[in-house]
């Protein structure tokens, strides 16, 4: 089945998406690295010495255009995760983190689907995730199919294999192409209290299933310093987790290659964060080096504010970058406040682009002092955590050490502080429910783990069967959905007038949520502040709103805040007037009427204004500017009084004054392009004279109402000021 | 759960026990290290081995091309009579082969009456 390729000018069309996908099957299988040449990467005017191949479309940081327009791509997996509830609105999340530089993106699944004895079907809206199903991942991964076209890189899609449906949805994931996975059966006794008998024995089968499909599996080991009350203290014990899953997963019949360590560095500032997340990174890296290394950002102490939340998972980048990460995680920066949004995702993935860019090849720069306190402290974890195992076996095994207490207990190993997670043998989800294998039994499928008494003489054990759906996905049964009244379909009909219909409406999660940020001022106390707030964006029309971040800027003088709240009205793309897009003259003709008029100008920056790089950059050569095109200018300086100007200009016989005014305090630049204006026509040079104004503050508009013939506003080249003034002098007859 | 080794016991074992990994070069620990792991896995893997669960038996079900929601209530009625230790895909190959069927018929029939799985071993 071919598709048609994505234009970038046009949404992501979903009722396309979702149309004949019960004959739709994943163009490929298993986990994808990005392509990292040896020799490193040129672009632009740099070489880079740690970085992938680039995008074939992208969206570079803010800064990229000035340094050509290059978005260098990290050499490691850049993982986002996104679950809005509805992934049919996800689709098109998922398209803009690719554009910024994600090709792992996960997808967490709806609440309280690990208790679910089984596999869920359709696509009901879910909370705090999405219902992981048959129709939701195989749409995933047909749009996922179409991005990585789009962007020219393939795009790992992820979720979960835990609860006491692993091996179910290990199959599933198999059968359907999702190329990573959580899996790790200590999460599921730990933090979702599944027994841990089921557990273990239902994990080996979903590894086993995992490994034949390759998909790259990320443990769960993090979650114990996202959980334990002092994360930066369990650090023997991530150790232990980690090389428990690592050791069961092998002898499950996983590749190490494809084997991942979930690791968050544990600490966030105020704490002096290298000193205890560094060490531990070493350590790590040391016992893990057959294994890779899925580095995630710390969410345990991340609040509201989000420049907060940026400014630790640049360190936690910083990290990664000074030991190793094969997949660096992002975690969006607003999760501290509210299910994340989509343009934070986006930030995420900026915040490791920006930290890798930065610090690319950091390791030929700069390497790590082992023989200092760093050195003590990677064997003082080490040790520990191999005394911690030791004391595992010497209390009768992983399931006895369960029982008593041994994990996510808050203290440094050895000490407890006996707030650990105990789980009994007998308890639990789904407690009792392994049974004996007989000596006869007998599984006729493929990547089946453990005992099975395949009859002699076949080939495969699937072979009775004529072909499981491993070997043959033709087979694989596609459900549709279970509630139509509770379906990706019927959403997307509400959402329709927002997708296709003309309307528009802000959104922050879903189509036509019209969910906005308000971040202001109010010079108050922390309660009052709160209060004013909500009343001002009440006035401003917003329902809902709710104030998601406060920051104390003093006791008495004032808080920052943002609120969020929703918009009711919509806007209608018809009736918009979108300014036509200036039509450029080609650049021959504007060379010929400049050679043809002798054109020169009179430059400066007016008023009591210092600023002098914009008007630099509209007037060099080297930077593109209008003498590149012939034109001879006069370059006056800054702080020039109009009066000097214009007697510049007329005793040099200039066609054009163009002015830079940067200032805008009291609108004082809007005052000196009227004066400009108004001191030609006293001196009787206005009909001959071309007069321009740019400046930050200034736009397209502003011409018409200061008096002028054009003015620019950022991001103006050279180009566009000799356009205008070409087309001003065919205007006036002159050429 | 009673803890059987009073703290300060603990502690002075810990001690003991530092006081010969720190005797190991960094290669000794890390190989120390992998041995315990394997060590503390070797039972769970044998218990893997020999077990299975109803999860694992839809999760064959499903491989052999049976429906998620039939293979629920298939693996359901084989676990209440007992077969689960054959495993429900060698359960519903085996009806299939005496009924002459493929196995999505064979799921079927025991979903419509579970007495079909009387004496088929």
């Amino acid at each position: 089945m071919t598709q048609q390729p994505l234009d970038p000018h046009q949404k992501l069309d979903i009722e396309e998406i979702l149309k004949d996908l019960e004959s739709y099957h994943p163009k490929r299988k298993g986990w994808t690295w990005r392509e990292v040449p040896k020799e490193g990467v040129d672009m632009g005017p740099f070489h880079f010495r740690d970085m992938s191949k680039p995008l074939k479309h992208g969206i570079g940081l803010p800064a990229s255009k000035y340094f050509e327009n290059i978005d260098p791509q990290p050499s490691c997996v850049v993982t986002t995760e996104i679950a809005s509830g509805r992934f049919e609105d996800d689709l098109r999340r998922m398209r803009m983190a690719a554009w910024h530089g994600a090709d792992h993106l996960m997808v967490i699944r709806t609440t309280g689907q690990s208790h679910i004895d089984g596999l869920m079907e359709g696509t009901p809206e879910g909370t705090g995730g999405v219902p992981i199903t048959r129709k939701q991942i195989r749409a995933s991964r047909k749009a996922c199919d179409l991005i990585e076209e789009e962007v020219g890189r393939p795009i790992n899609f992820h979720s979960y294999v835990s609860g006491v449906a692993g091996p179910e949805v290990a199959v599933l994931f198999a059968e359907e192409g999702i190329n990573g996975a959580h899996q790790d059966p200590q999460y599921n006794v730990l933090y979702r209290n599944v027994n841990m008998y089921r557990s273990f024995v239902d994990a080996a089968e979903a590894k086993k299933v995992m490994a034949g499909a390759r998909i790259f599996q990320i443990d769960g080991a993090h979650n114990a310093n996202a959980t334990a009350k002092a994360g930066w203290l369990v650090m023997p014990e991530l150790m232990v987790q980690h090389g428990i899953n690592c050791a069961f997963s092998v002898a499950a019949g996983m590749d190490k290659d494809l084997i991942g360590l979930s690791t968050v560095p544990p600490d966030a500032p105020p704490a002096p964060k290298l000193w205890y997340d560094l060490p531990y990174a070493v350590a790590l890296r040391d016992f893990f080096s057959e294994y890779k290394m899925r580095a995630q950002q710390n969410t345990r102490y991340i609040e509201a504010d989000i420049e907060e939340a940026i400014r630790t998972h640049t360190i936690d980048t910083i990290i990664s970058m000074l030991t190793s990460a094969d997949v660096q995680s992002t975690i969006t920066p607003d999760e501290g406040r509210n299910v994340p949004w989509h343009y934070n995702n986006i930030r995420g993935v900026q915040t490791v682009k920006q930290t890798w860019a930065a610090m690319d090849g950091v390791k030929e720069l700069l390497s790590l002092n082992m023989n200092g306190p760093l050195g003590a402290m990677v064997r003082d974890i080490k040790v520990r955590a191999v005394a911690f195992l030791e004391e595992v076996v010497a209390v009768g095994g992983y399931f006895a050490a369960v029982e008593m207490g041994f994990f996510v207990d808050s203290a440094k190993y050895p000490e407890r502080n006996g707030d650990g997670i105990a789980r009994d043998g007998k308890g639990g989800v789904a407690a009792d429910s392994i049974v004996a294998r007989d000596p006869d039994y007998y599984a006729p499928v493929c990547s089946h783990f453990g005992d099975n008494h395949v009859p002699g003489g076949l080939r495969k054990p699937c072979d009775p069967i004529d072909g499981c759906t491993l070997c043959r996905p033709e087979k694989i049964v596609f459900i549709d959905e279970l509630d139509p009244e509770d379906s990706a379909p019927k959403r997307l009909e509400q959402t329709l007038p927002y997708r296709k219909g003309g309307l528009i409406r802000p959104e922050a999660e879903w189509a036509g949520d019209g969910v906005m940020l308000l971040q202001f001022v109010v010079p108050e106390a922390e309660d009052v502040a709160r209060e004013a707030g909500l009343e001002i964006a009440r006035r401003m029309g917003l329902q809902d709103p709710q104030v998601v971040n406060l920051m104390v800027l003093h006791p008495a003088e004032g808080c920052f805040i943002e609120v969020k709240g929703r918009v009711t009205f919509d806007v209608k793309k018809a009736d918009l007037k979108i300014p036509p897009k200036e039509e450029m003259l080609p650049e021959d003709e504007i060379r010929a009427a400049i050679k043809k008029v002798g054109l020169r100008v009179v430059a400066a920056t007016v008023g009591e204004d210092e600023h002098s790089v914009g008007m630099r950059e509209i007037l060099d050569i080297k930077h593109g500017g209008i003498e590149k095109y012939g034109v001879k200018y006069h370059y006056l300086g800054t702080s020039v009084p109009i009066g000097k100007l214009v007697d510049a200009a007329i005793e040099t016989g200039a066609h054009a004054i163009l002015i830079s005014t940067i200032i805008s305090h009291n609108d004082v630049h809007r005052a000196q392009m009227r004066k400009l204006a108004e001191l030609c026509q006293e001196k009787g040079v206005r009909d001959r004279m071309i007069l321009i104004a740019g400046g930050t503050q200034v736009n397209r508009q502003m011409a018409a109402e200061t008096g002028l013939d054009a003015t620019f506003g950022r991001g103006t080249k050279g180009m566009h000021v000799v356009d205008a003034i070409v087309k001003i002098l065919r205007a006036r007859g002159v050429v | 759960m009673i803890q059987t080794v009073s703290s300060e016991d603990r502690i002075a074992r810990f001690e003991q026990r530092r006081a010969e990994l720190e005797k190991m070069s960094d290669a000794e620990l890390k190989t120390r290290f992998w041995e315990l792991c394997d060590r503390v896995v070797a039972p769970i893997v044998d218990l893997a081995k020999t077990h299975t669960s109803p999860s694992i038996e839809r999760s064959v079900l499903l491989r052999m091309g049976i429906d998620s929601i039939s293979s629920h209530g298939v693996v359901d009625r084989i676990y209440e009579a007992g077969l689960l230790g054959k495993g429900a895909g060698h359960v519903v190959l085996r009806l299939a082969q005496k009924n002459g069927t493929g196995v999505r018929a064979a799921a079927a029939a025991i979903l419509e009456d579970k007495d079909v799985l009387q004496g088929l071993f």
